[in-house]
């Protein structure tokens, strides 16, 4: 007799979603969690007295309707503060670019470019509608894959070549170039052009120049196929969506232990027969589900010993340094952006004025430095939800690229340097910003590892790039939720189809393991 | 710059000096970069030696791993099949490993020198396998290779020999042990192995000691037949007892380009080297699997009717091909017309006949033979001195 059928390791948004169907299933789940605070990377934080902010991912950009509908998220407390929010590309003269789902609108942009803009959205709305399709199923196997496997990939197939000859050999092309060029064949106006393909190397060690840019573009859009028009905001920052997943959970009986973590998994020969936690406690199931990311997994939870050395290999080759940092600020008012209006204000700010800008910021990442000019996603939420501030003052949260995990300097010594340089930035944007400040943070990857236990604090827990997506995700083999060692599965964002508060790593891993249902 | 425009690029082993000028035939080979003896004077007469007195081989070029650190028994019974923690200290261990699909990528033998200090020999360079395989383990890995000199002593005159060369009380060595001793003020670590299937030992030496223990082994020997053997000899006399050979029996599994070429212990009939009970191991996944589902194909021994060495031959069941010889040899002490092949796991039952299509070629005439052959159990050349202790010093 086993304590539980399964344990789920960490109540990330993905364990979470994993536990609620598993136990909705009619499993006896547990989950375990390092953090106090359930959730993972969709968690509140109060960085300073009274200010709370979204402490790693800031905008509701995909979670899948059918994990929200299936396990009544509203229900359990959901509620959005703000939703369908536009893109303002940020000019340093005011003369900003907004994208408002399929229209492009500003002082600069001209009507070939209006027009350009809506053509684009139309065919990339396409190409993220047929990715939305490959996102809700396992991947399939490419060798010996059953015969459910050749129908998911027949079915992928088949939608390509329902969009029709033009669009299927376009996105063949596309596939596999960079939004750079993508940019550059399209539209004219530089400042829409860098709007648009931040999109693409948002949470990638990736420049608009680098391959696989136009793929992010396209997986971010998938969002839009979930309904959203643009980024929405949390009521009570992204920890809204842990703790309506913790009541969800809650509902079908899953019991949620956080504040405590696992040691490692535990193995009988290769099989996977409970964790041990930190403390020693033993606890014992049919299986065990890791929503940490892969090499955290393996490397900690499994030992590299364990496992045979193809696998170990695998797990040391997925790449997966994170090369976004967050900024906090706490502001004593609303701050004023040259050329913004206070409604404005609530949508998402994005600093990226060129794509060189970009492409200049990403140059010192491959080298271990930090941008000195940095391109970031400015969200000011407390405008949308007055609970995360005091009255009358404020909270800024902003995604700094590029900030490299391995920082040839170290943080420690360069942290500081790195924050008053962000902050001196926006202020280009927004003069006498800091003299509103009355606390700040910021957050290298190195402290997101740290805080949230993703190795190399990589927003998709590995990066999502064409060698490491679908059946190559997170490496061959372990490629259907389940791996190497058995009645261990993965549910975290390192699996397909991969990060971002979306919900399907975690839906996609339950639905596998109650389809092979042995539990045995 | 080599002072000679005709000079070999080919390593040479610490012996080369004595080798070359015992080398009358001067006929060469390549052995894992170092310039190595096919044959000294007679091919023949150095299988004889093997087997009647002793014959001495230059193993230096035998890839050679140091291994040693807090991890180093973990790891290696990670990296090999066998439970590697019975072995104990001073012994050797026959040792296979797999990759992660159970495929043989090599054998080898494993010297236990001390507490987490191993030492293994192998036919393959696999720096790059086995760095991999070090991960998360605390251990150090060294390619000993060329900081080590190496002489196989083999044949049923061997312990004389040695022990005429001062190493006593070698004779109480049992097979697979290793003992030490004082040679020139330095360690000469003497081991009971070899790839003979005889009475024999390796000799192991640091390399500028290597010219004196040559000398000394040769001088000592000389009432006794000693003789330099190459590697042809002594690849009739691995097959006369039935040993594989790396890149000859079964291609490296990390050499094999396409899919189905490389075997599993299974197949190459190593099963007894695999042992499930101990921690994982790579390749155990898909051995297990393996040892339910099947084998694909099955090494055999074989008898082989007439004289012919059945080398290269197919095998076949009627019409059919059914398999492949790999080493064959016309073994003669055993008086044994043998051959390993490889056959579909269904015709490998001992007793079973098969044919062995077999081609020769006598002055430019090509004749081919469909010679009879039986799958055997064993191979036929075991002699019981091989395990006695004390050895016989005869
Ligand atoms: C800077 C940054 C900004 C981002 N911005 C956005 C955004 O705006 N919008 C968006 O959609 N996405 C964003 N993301 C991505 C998003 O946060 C992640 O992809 C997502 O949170 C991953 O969810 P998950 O459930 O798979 O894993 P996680 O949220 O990482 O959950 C894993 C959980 O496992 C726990 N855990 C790990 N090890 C152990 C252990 N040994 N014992 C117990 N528990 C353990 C961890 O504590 C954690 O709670 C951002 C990411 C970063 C880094």
């Amino acid at each position: 007799m086993t304590d539980y059928d399964v344990i789920v390791v960490g109540a990330g948004h993905n364990g979470l979603v994993c536990a609620a169907y598993l136990a909705r299933a009619g499993r006896k789940v547990l989950v375990v969690e390092a953090n106090q605070q359930p959730g993972g990377g969709a968690a509140t934080r109060e960085f300073a007295d009274g200010f709370s902010v979204s402490a790693c991912a800031h905008w509701l950009t995909h979670l899948n309707p059918e994990v929200k509908r299936d396990l009544a998220l509203e229900h359990h407390g959901l509620t959005l503060a703000a939703r369908d929010l536009d893109s303002i590309g940020l000019d340093p003269g005011g003369q900003h670019v907004t994208v408002k789902g399929d229209s492009v609108d500003g002082p600069s942009i001209s009507t070939g470019d209006k027009a350009a803009y809506q053509e684009f959205h139309r065919m990339t709305l396409k190409f993220s509608s047929l990715l939305a399709n490959a996102f809700k199923l396992r991947p399939p196997k490419l060798v010996a894959g059953n015969f459910s496997d050749r129908l998911n990939l027949a079915r992928l197939g088949l939608g390509m070549k329902l969009m029709g000859k033009q669009d299927m050999s376009e996105l063949l092309r596309l596939a596999l170039i960079n939004i750079y060029d993508v940019m550059e064949e399209r539209f004219d106006n530089e400042l829409l052009k860098a709007t648009l393909s931040f999109d693409g190397v948002l949470g990638a060690h990736m420049g608009p120049r680098s391959p696989n840019t136009v793929f992010g573009y396209l997986y971010r859009r998938v969002g839009d196929v979930y309904g959203f028009n643009g980024p929405a905001v949390v009521r009570g920052g992204m920890g809204g969506v842990g703790a309506a997943l913790v009541e969800a959970a809650n509902s079908h009986q899953v019991v949620c232990r956080t504040g405590v973590a696992v040691q490692d998994i535990m193995l009988k020969a290769d099989r996977a027969r409970g964790v041990r936690l930190v403390g020693g406690e033993e606890i014992t199931a049919k299986l065990v589900v890791s929503n940490a990311d892969p090499k955290t997994t393996f490397n900690k939870l499994v030992g590299l010993p364990n496992v045979e050395t193809g696998l170990a290999r695998r797990v040391k080759n997925i790449r997966m340094q994170g090369g976004a940092a967050k900024l906090h600020l706490a502001l004593d008012g609303l701050p004023e952006f040259k050329g913004l209006s206070a409604q404005q204000l609530g949508q998402r700010l994005v600093i990226a004025p060129t794509m060189n800008y970009i492409e200049e910021a990403f140059n010192p990442a491959k080298y271990g430095e930090y941008s000195t000019a940095p391109a970031m996603d400015i969200s000011i939420p407390s405008l949308h939800d007055a609970s995360l501030a005091p009255a009358g003052k404020h909270v800024l949260s902003a995604i700094v690229q590029f900030a490299p995990y391995a920082l040839r300097a170290g943080w420690e010594s360069e942290k500081d340097k790195f924050k008053s340089l962000v902050i001196a930035r926006i202020a280009e944007y927004a003069p006498g910003l800091e003299q509103l400040v009355t606390a700040s943070e910021l957050l290298t990857p190195v402290d997101l590892e740290q805080e949230f236990h993703m190795y190399g604090g990589h927003w998709h827990h590995g990066e999502i790039s064409l060698d490491q997506i679908m059946f190559m995700r997170p490496f061959p083999g372990a490629t259907q939720y389940g791996t190497a060692v058995d009645g261990l599965y993965l549910c975290g964002a390192g699996t397909h189809p991969g990060g971002g508060v979306m919900g399907l790593s975690g839906r996609n891993a339950a639905r596998e393991i109650i389809k092979r249902g042995n539990l045995a | 710059m080599s002072e000679y425009r005709d000079e070999t690029m080919m390593l040479k082993t610490p012996f080369h000096s004595r080798v070359e000028a015992a080398n009358e035939l001067n006929e060469w080979d390549g052995w894992s970069g170092y310039t190595t003896p096919v044959a000294y004077t007679d091919v023949e007469l150095e299988y004889f030696a093997i087997r009647n007195s002793t014959g001495v081989f230059d193993l230096s070029p035998m890839t050679k791993y140091r291994i040693s650190g807090p991890d180093a028994e973990a790891y290696l019974n990670r990296l090999v099949t066998r439970d590697v923690s019975k072995i104990k200290i001073d012994r050797v261990g026959y040792v296979i490993w797999c990759d992660d699909e159970g495929q043989m990528m090599d054998d080898g033998t494993l010297f236990h020198l001390g507490k987490n200090d191993y030492r293994l020999c192998s036919y393959t360079r696999v720096m790059d396998w086995m760095s991999w395989a070090a991960m998360g383990f605390d251990v150090r890995i060294v390619d000993e290779t060329s900081e080590v000199a190496a002489l196989a002593v083999q044949g049923p005159t061997s312990c004389a020999c040695l022990s005429a060369m001062g190493l006593t009380g070698l004779e109480e060595l049992k097979p697979f042990g290793i003992k030490r001793f004082t040679f020139a003020d330095t360690e000469l670590m003497v081991s009971r192995t070899g790839f003979t299937g005889d009475l024999g030992y390796e000799l192991w030496i640091e390399p500028q000691h290597a010219e004196a223990l040559w000398d000394q082994l040769f001088a000592a020997g000389k009432h006794y037949m000693i003789k330099p053997i190459g590697s042809s000899a002594l690849d009739l006399a691995r097959i006369e007892t039935g040993f594989l050979q790396a890149g000859v029996d079964f291609v490296p599994a990390q050499d094999t380009v396409r899919i189905g070429r490389s075997r599993s212990p299974f197949e190459l009939g190593l099963s007894w080297l695999v042992d499930f009970e101990k921690p994982v191991f790579n390749g155990r996944k898909a051995l297990l699997k393996e040892s339910v589902e099947g084998s694909s194909y099955r090494l055999v021994f074989l008898d082989v009717e007439g004289n012919k060495p059945a080398a290269n031959s197919f095998i076949l069941v009627g019409p059919e091909q059914v398999g492949t010889v790999t080493s064959a040899a016309w073994c003669p002490t055993a008086k044994s017309n043998f051959a390993f092949a490889q056959v579909e796991a269904k015709y490998a039952e001992v007793g079973r006949e098969l044919i062995a299509e077999i081609y020769y070629q006598r002055e430019l005439h090509w004749t081919r033979l469909l010679a009879k052959c039986t799958v055997v159990a064993a191979a036929p050349f075991n002699p019981p001195r091989r395990r006695q202790t004390p050895a016989p010093m005869c």
